[in-house]
């Protein structure tokens, strides 16, 4: 070991003397150089040295010692990095980066480091990465040294921070400082201005580092100042993952929207209860599978816009289906509500049945086209994009659904039809046509709900059952024959579910939701925003 | 002044009716046990069974045709009172393996040490004794009736508004027993009965008697709402459905006619699921789901709604059915119960009790139209 050191240095000096002329590049290769020499401690010194000559060359040999691939070649003591193992091990100079060849792995010796040291590197890489002119690589090196603050970086960060153009990686770095500070033996000031810096990042690392501060702090105003810290960004925490369970429930609250507001229109403007609802659902989300099926085999270039070719096919093939029924079953049963209930459940059933025997009754796949898949952080919020889409969607119908409402001619008829039947239809409406156009559209939208649900949840013949309980509870609870209060209505049922699933399970919330309901409809008959007046009888 | 409503405040074809059921009743275990396996009026022990499973459900269409025919409230939720009859009589079923369970636990049932349980959850105690559990069946139906109709009724929630709050809540019981927290065996239900008062619910014997009882349970049931529905009470009751505000108007207190019979009814199909179980061997959480209970609403329509006979006889033929065809043709059962659903509300809506009925006005139509 002596005489290996005793080369070591030797050989840098050797290496000093000899290239004077590049001085910079020989003091690399020198610090390079002491890297492999000595023992565990020495390296530590040396892999501080390295660091501390600030220069981006030094990075890359830092990372290959950290991961354990810096090493010396036997036959000419030349410190090679190499990449992979086993018989051939690629080859460049560790300075360099000149192509080195290849070598068996008995033809080198592994410059060996342990845990202590690996942190050790890991904290210089980060200061070394400060300069780098890739600006992610420059924000890494900013997490890793919040995440492993080294004092030594202190230096490095303060020069990176007064070069650096970007104001987002900028903040990064003063985060990073800050943490470095806490780690630091500096004065409580110092470490007070870095607990408030900290403190406005709020997140999770932020977090540790803060807690780490308050167990190690010596002076008591340090201690409370990251106490308070701490606190403060434990309920910014707290706030943002309030936020999310928010949009969680919205999300979900979306879909029940999309799942219930065809039935608002049967169920309230028309009277009607549809239990077939779910399955016209189910057909959307069908219509989307075919649809996906005929672009796969003849089209792929289209995949991308399969959705918005599902769209208007599944609103005509649930809509078309729904005047069918309307014609066929419903127009008998006006008058009957529970009477329709049965013979649409009856129909509900012969649907299932009917895909169960085209489609099968396994899970059918349908996939998502690359603009609904992904995600993206807004603060700390993780949104998916298809969930953004479904909720976005789901709006769109509703405004849409209202503007056909309140200002076509199909919507005034609607109105007309649902307020005063025997008037309207003396007034010159067709009203069996008018009725069939209405259960139509609630069909139909039930499909277009199908098309977005197939995004999200199996396939299958049952998918519309899972569904229609919900629906009917958002109708009831928002209020029958109004469509605000079925937005309003899916909303709070999206929230409260979410917010209701920490505590108590998925499972219990949603049993919680429904005895709220139960009860909610013992208070409130008619919903929360129910019609008043003469149109209630 | 019992026995003179027996003897002449029934309609003859009802008390006929009960008649047949008890003779079924008798004569099917008879014919088990008395004939010899061979001879041609043997009746082999799954046909006893299959007879007492049908009674059982015709118990619950009669409950349900109590609320629905006469007063019009619409239950979605009737198989949740069934189920948790069946659960009161599981549990004490499963009281009785003892030490016989796989884990030979002396107190605990099988799932509960599966599911590491120290201790009997606190509502298991007391099911070992069977007049207990005899209680329990016909109250916890009825409290959870009570509970739900004192509500509702009160606040006025009538139709389909009623029907949805009583699906949620079967629906929502549901999900409850599928939980493994609820101490009810979760997923698996309740199952492996070993003996019922000391017999050995598998033997043919045992299952004669529990198909005599059904049928009793079925008679009695049927007398009882006979004079239920043919009292003054009855017709308040069909006024109720009938016309409810002129009923309030009237100076009725509509609420508690309805609270009435719906804790009856309630607590007849508790009866009912508390009777099925030993036959069936088997309860589980999918007893509660809201499919079931409007099957059982199918039975009553098919049958003929507002009568005592049609919901009795609606059950036997929609059951015979779904038996014959889902070992049959088990594609076409849900197409067959699907189609069976539309075609009654339509052209059937007083079942096929009224079918005969509405031949012979139809008839009589005709022939008062012929001479004009």
């Amino acid at each position: 070991m002596s005489f290996l050191r005793l080369l070591a240095v030797l050989l840098s000096a050797l290496a000093s003397v000899s290239i004077a002329a590049t001085a910079l590049s020989a003091d690399i290769q020198a610090l390079v150089t002491n890297l492999t020499a000595g023992g565990l401690s020495d390296r530590e010194a040396a892999v501080t040295a390295l660091a501390a000559s600030g220069d981006a060359r030094a990075a890359p040999v830092l990372e290959a010692l950290g991961a354990g691939q810096l090493y010396v070649r036997s036959a000419d003591k030349v410190i090679v990095i190499g990449k992979g193992s086993g018989a051939n091990i690629a080859l460049v100079e560790a300075v360099s980066g000149k192509d080195a060849g290849t070598a068996p792995e008995s033809a080198l010796e592994r410059v060996r480091v342990n845990n202590r040291l690996r942190g050790v590197i890991e904290g210089a890489v980060g200061s070394l990465t400060l300069m780098s002119p890739d600006i992610r690589v420059r924000r890494g090196a900013a997490e890793s040294l919040l995440k492993r603050p080294d004092p030594a970086a202190l230096g490095p960060l303060d020069a990176a921070i007064a070069a650096e153009k970007d104001t987002r990686v900028k903040q990064a770095f003063q985060e990073a400082r800050a943490a470095v500070v806490l780690a630091s033996d500096a004065t409580s000031q110092q470490k007070i201005d870095a607990i408030a810096v900290l403190r406005d990042r709020g997140d999770r690392e932020a977090l540790g580092v803060l807690q780490g501060a308050v167990n190690r702090a010596t002076d008591p105003a340090v201690k409370a100042a990251s106490e308070a810290g701490a606190e403060s960004v434990r309920q910014t925490l707290a706030a943002w993952g309030a936020a999310q369970n928010v949009w969680y429930g919205i999300s979900l609250g979306s879909v029940l929207l999309l799942a219930a507001i065809g039935l608002a229109i049967t169920f309230g403007t028309m009277g009607v209860i549809n239990m077939a609802h779910g399955e016209m659902v189910m057909l959307g989300a069908y219509t989307t599978f075919v649809v996906q099926e005929i672009i796969r085999t003849s089209a792929p270039h289209l995949f991308d816009v399969s959705l918005l070719i599902a769209l208007p096919l599944a609103f005509v093939v649930a809509g078309g289906i729904g005047i069918l029924i309307e014609r066929g079953i419903i127009r008998f049963l006006y008058g009957r509500p529970l009477d329709t209930l049965l013979a649409t459940w009856g129909l509900s059933l012969v649907l299932q049945q009917a895909v169960r025997s085209i489609f099968g009754s396994s899970n059918r796949e349908v996939g998502a086209p690359s603009w609904m898949s992904g995600t993206f952080q807004v603060g700390q919020l993780n949104i998916t994009y298809g969930r953004l889409w479904i909720v976005i969607f789901s709006l769109v119908v509703f405004v849409a659904l209202i503007m056909l409402l309140r200002k076509t001619p199909m919507g005034l008829y609607m109105r007309a039809v649902t307020q005063n039947r025997p008037m309207a239809s003396a007034m010159g409406i067709r009203t069996p046509r008018v009725d069939a156009l209405t259960f139509g559209l609630g069909s139909g939208i039930a499909g277009l709900a199908g098309v977005a649900l197939s995004q999200i949840d199996n396939v299958s013949p049952n998918l519309g059952q899972g569904y229609i309980i919900d629906s009917f509870m958002v109708v009831v609870f928002g209020g029958v024959g109004n469509l605000f209060g079925t937005l309003v209505g899916a909303l709070t049922l999206g929230v409260v579910n979410k917010f209701l699933e920490p505590y108590a399970g998925a499972v219990l919330g949603k049993i919680l939701v429904l005895v709220f309901i139960i009860l909610f409809i013992q208070r409130r008959p008619r919903g929360l925003f129910a019609l008043k007046g003469r149109s209630v009888e | 002044m019992i026995t003179r409503f027996l003897v002449q405040g029934m309609d003859r074809n009802l008390r006929l009716f009960i008649l047949l059921v008890l003779a079924v009743g008798i004569a099917l275990p008879l014919l088990n046990q008395l004939v010899p396996p061979g001879n041609p009026f043997h009746v082999p022990a799954w046909v006893m069974q299959l007879i007492g499973k049908y009674l059982c459900y015709a118990l619950l269409a009669l409950a349900l045709d109590l609320v629905w025919g006469y007063c019009g409230i619409l239950s979605l939720g009737h198989g949740a009172f069934f189920a948790l009859g069946g659960y009161c009589m599981g549990m004490y079923l499963m009281r009785q393996i003892g030490s016989r369970g796989v884990y030979g636990n002396p107190l605990l049932p099988d799932f509960m040490v599966f599911l590491n349980y120290k201790q009997l959850p606190w509502f298991w105690h007391g099911f070992d004794q069977f007049w207990f559990a005899a209680i329990m069946i016909v109250l916890v139906p009825s409290v959870l009736a009570f509970a739900l109709g004192w509500f509702a009724f009160r606040s006025r929630v009538t139709g389909v508004y009623l029907s949805i709050i009583t699906q949620a809540m079967t629906f929502a019981l549901m999900l409850a027993f599928f939980r493994n927290d609820m101490g009810l065996g979760g997923n698996n239900g309740l199952t492996d009965f070993k003996d019922i008062l000391g017999f050995p619910v598998q033997s043919d014997a045992t299952r004669g008697i529990l198909c005599f009882v059904s049928a009793l349970a079925l008679a009695l049931g049927l007398v009882a709402s006979a004079a239920v529905v043919s009292s003054r009470f009855g017709k308040a009751l069909t006024a109720v459905r009938d016309a409810e505000s002129r009923m309030r108007f009237l100076g009725y207190r509509v609420e508690g006619y309805k609270l009435f019979v719906f804790v009856l009814s309630a607590a007849m199909a508790g009866i009912a699921g508390a009777i099925y179980v030993p036959q069936v061997g088997i309860i589980n959480p999918s007893e509660f789901s809201p499919a079931n209970s409007i099957e059982a609403v199918l039975w009553v329509a098919v049958g003929g709604r507002g009568t005592l006979i049609g919901p009795v006889i609606g059950a036997f033929i929609v059951n015979f059915g779904k038996t014959w065809l889902t070992g049959a043709l088990p594609e076409v059962w849900l197409f067959a119960l699907g189609a069976l659903f539309i075609v009654v509300t339509l052209l059937l809506p007083k079942g096929v009790v009224g079918l005969w009925g509405q031949i012979k006005t139809r008839s009589r139509e005709r022939r008062a139209r012929a001479p004009a």
